[in-house]
């Protein structure tokens, strides 16, 4: 049954309301599994050996010594892992970022890996692998990597467009705008140009990748594995492997972060092979240190932006140059950054270049709004400075030059609804803005976008005989989506909220989701879920029609219950949901509902933050003294996470922005791989997060959902840079603005 | 109708800002676009996102584009 997806206005009874969380007692007294919580009958432990250069031809691997040790099950390099995806590109990409083939592309880089009967032996093992590297001159750093005389770190890369016999560094150029550029900086009375930088920082998720593999000799398999995209996973570890998708069933156990850092293999297909050669299961862990080196993070950037604007505050021209590293492996991380720069701003000249770059670091992957908070760091920066130019409010500035309905947004398309100028009225009216300021103490805003997304998605709804319901999804609760989508059931049913369970559905279950990813979650499973229990209601009428022995077409769903309108069924008693499943049995077995579609239609959404800091003039300390987060984000299913949504992003945010980075020598091995080096913000360093949600509906969801976990990101690195800047009288440019950079660039402007 | 070009779909064709084609639905684009710009191939083959009055669709090629509507290329996005 097709059903419309476009927003109604309809009124809620549970939607919005803030439910207790359906995991939360599992999470607090330890019984919920995460990817290292899985055991198997006689399972081995894996262990990975990875390079110690940040570039080295691999001459030979003498892997002997290794196998002839007692306890070891298996041992494999890139020989076990031949082609099996007929050379395409993006998945050779992935194999090779799984297992080094003939060159350490990183340090940290896979080349072996072992399945021993315990740890220890494991770890014996893998000091007995000889591996005969021949180090080779590497490049870790962006603007270094795009010189001509740069090291090359894929040597079948050529830039698109370019030169076809010279390897490069560039994997890609991309370029997004419209308008006259240089008319629209003739018509500048004031242009400001400024450079940035931003170092790589990892998404930080506390708990690190693990697996338990298990393939057997009929080629079937299974995985369980702490993952955004349990099918994604599927689709990409058989195709690796050469198994049959349908053979491999992966279920995604409970999940301790992800931000991105989950959406794609890392070593669960190394797993997997250690698994098949060993024919027994195989549980893998990684490190803390692993994560760090053999992981995904996100980009270091390099990044000039110039902007001219008359003297009534209008913008007449912008200009962005984004240099992005994409680590080992070609991605379109830069590209995002182009398309994501401008757009909030509604502007007549505007153009955005960006360069995907090699270097030799681990292979990127997506963090929250990927490549965004970069960008908006560098624009955010340029736009407070304009605005100061102008004598003009920053807050005033960007709300007259913010986009809005039937602007043509720099990455292409027309905007229906939107809610950046909202949220922009919304930073002016907050409490916050009024607060006095002290010595040193500064006070910073900025805006971000997101675009957000839907995709494929499946979903089922199963009625117990008790009334009760079971809700499957196919998409992974990284952000609480159990507990707004069992609102949903709840709402579309008439049912309490108690009444349904919502549970995270194995890959052999339904059919294909996309990855949790592009704050697609509660947006498109819930667009399923409603569309599953619609199509339940029908079956629940049908079934109500036959206890009533009235015609189908007779009897209404109103509040949870059947009800036989007309004068001619006046003497029967409505049905609950509760009354029609319990004779489900003599009335046609199960009621059910299900639901796939192609959840687009996902809105875009914006956010505003402001930021209070105070900089310590002598050490460079910062502490953040209030901040505050202000988005649109659709209705709110549940404000309790959304609002946690919100701060968790900020969180995140302020530790990118003040002390998180890879630090590597010049040898190209990454020096703070841990915890202790690597300083994420814990509660101490943070002040308690305002939140302000905006409920600007998306006319794409029956609801008016939008994506939400992600955009908050976008802003806290700009609205701390602005703060700190205010704050000590100097323009920050390079993030993260640690101690050090604070009191050097203090220095600098003496 | 005019089918406006950006990102890399746009380089690909070797910088033409936008042009003219005849599809009642993304999946007739599609088609269309395969056939006669042979370049665009690879961007094709790995997904592109198609904006209509505003509204980025990845997968849903049933859909209708409506008489007049402003049609958009765009790269296909991932998120984190």
């Amino acid at each position: 049954m097709s059903h419309d997806a476009s927003f109604t206005n309809q009124k809620f009874k549970v939607i919005g309301t803030r439910v207790p969380r359906p995991d939360g007692i599992d999470k607090v007294t330890g019984r919920a599994r995460y990817g290292a919580d899985a055991t198997a009958p006689g399972q081995l432990v894996g262990m990975i050996l990875r390079s110690p250069h940040a570039h080295a031809d691999i001459r030979k691997i003498d892997t002997s010594a290794a196998e002839a040790l007692p306890g070891v099950k298996a041992v494999i390099t890139s020989a076990d892992l031949p082609d099996k995806v007929g050379g395409r590109r993006d998945m050779l990409d992935i194999l090779e970022n799984c297992m080094a083939r003939g060159r350490a592309l990183y340090d940290g880089h896979a080349v072996a890996a072992v399945a021993a009967i315990d740890a220890e032996t494991a770890k014996r093992a893998l000091k007995l692998i000889k591996v005969d590297y021949k180090p080779l001159a590497h490049v870790t750093d962006v603007d270094e990597a795009m010189r001509d005389d740069a090291p090359i770190v894929q040597p079948w890369v050529r830039t698109a467009g370019g030169d076809p016999n010279k390897p490069t560094n560039v994997a890609q150029i991309s370029q997004f705008g419209h308008g006259d550029l240089d008319a629209g900086f003739a018509e500048a009375d004031v242009i400001i140009e400024r450079s940035y930088k931003t170092e790589q920082t990892h998404q930080g998720y506390i708990e690190p990748h693990a697996c338990l593999a298990s393939v057997g000799p009929d080629g079937q398999g299974e995985l369980w594995v702490t993952t955004q995209g349990h099918y994604t996973f599927r689709t990409q570890c058989a195709a690796l492997l050469g198994m049959e998708v349908a053979k491999l069933k992966v279920t995604s156990s409970e999940i301790g972060g992800g931000f991105g850092g989950k959406t794609h293999v890392w070593m669960e297909p190394v797993a997997l092979a250690l698994s098949r050669k060993a024919n027994r299961p195989v549980k893998l862990v990684l490190t803390r240190e692993e994560t760090f080196r053999g992981t995904g993070p996100t980009c270091s950037t390099s990044i000039d932006i110039k902007i001219g604007a008359r003297r009534d505050g209008r913008i007449t021209a912008a200009l962005a140059t984004l240099r992005y590293q994409d680590g080992a492996f070609p991605g379109i991380w830069g590209m995002l950054g182009a398309m994501t720069a401008w757009a909030c701003y509604d502007l007549p000249n505007v153009k955005s270049v960006a360069y995907d770059v090699l270097v030799n670091r681990p292979k990127v992957a997506a963090y929250r709004a990927p490549s965004a908070p970069m960008a908006a760091f560098a624009v955010e920066s340029t736009v407070d400075l304009v605005a100061r130019e102008l004598g003009m409010d920053p807050v005033d500035f960007r709300l007259l030059n913010a986009a809005k309905e039937g602007t043509r947004a720099s990455y292409g398309p027309t905007y229906g609804p939107i809610g950046i100028g909202p949220t922009l009225e919304a930073v002016k009216n907050h409490p916050q803005m009024k607060v006095k300021l002290g010595p040193n103490q500064g006070r910073g805003m900025a805006c971000g976008f997101w675009f957000n997304f839907g995709g494929q998605t499946c979903s089922t709804v199963n009625i117990g005989v008790d009334g009760t319901v079971n809700v499957s999804v196919g998409t992974v609760d990284v952000g609480g989506s159990r507990a707004s989508l069992s609102l949903i059931a709840a709402e579309e049913l008439g049912v309490p909220y108690e009444s349904v369970k919502c549970t995270v559905a194995d890959t052999a279950t339904l059919g294909h989701n996309d990855t949790t990813e592009g704050s697609r979650g509660t947006f498109s499973s819930g667009m399923a879920i409603i569309f599953a229990c619609r199509n339940a209601v029908q079956e629940l009428r049908a079934r109500a029609a036959k206890m009533m022995d009235v015609p189908v077409e007779d009897v209404h769903w109103e509040n949870g219950q059947a009800v036989a309108l007309g004068t001619q069924h006046s003497n029967l008693q409505p049905l609950t949901l509760a009354q029609i499943a319990r004779k489900s049995p003599q009335t046609g077995g199960p009621i059910a509902g299900h639901n796939e579609v192609v959840a687009d239609g996902a809105g875009v959404s914006f956010a505003s933050h402001i930021c209070d800091v105070e900089v310590d003039p002598e050490t460079g300390q910062t502490r953040v003294l209030r901040y505050a987060v202000i988005q649109d984000a659709g209705k709110a299913i549940h404000p309790d996470y959304v609002e946690g949504q919100f701060q968790g992003a900020a969180a995140q945010g302020i530790g990118w922005a003040l002390n998180e980075e890879y630090i590597y020598g010049k040898d190209g091995r990454l020096q703070n791989p841990g915890f202790l080096d690597y300083r994420i913000p814990v509660c101490s360093d943070l002040p308690f997060i305002d939140t302000q949600i905006l409920e600007i509906p998306n006319p794409g969801h029956p609801y008016g959902i939008r994506g939400v976990g992600e955009t908050s990101i976008v802003p806290p690195l700009a609205a701390i840079g602005n703060a700190v800047s205010n704050a000590v009288g100097v323009r920050m440019t390079h993030v993260p603005m640690s101690p050090p950079r604070i009191l050097g660039a203090i220095k600098a402007a003496r | 109708m005019k089918v406006a070009l950006t990102g890399p779909i746009r380089d690909a064709l070797g910088g033409l800002a936008s042009i003219e084609i005849e599809a009642d639905t993304i999946r007739e684009l599609m088609q269309r676009l395969e056939d006669r710009y042979p370049a665009l191939a690879p961007l094709l083959d790995a997904g592109i996102a198609v904006a209509i009055n505003g509204e980025i669709f990845r997968d849903r090629w049933g859909e209708v584009i409506p008489r007049h509507a402003e049609v958009v290329l765009m790269p296909r996005i991932p998120g984190g």
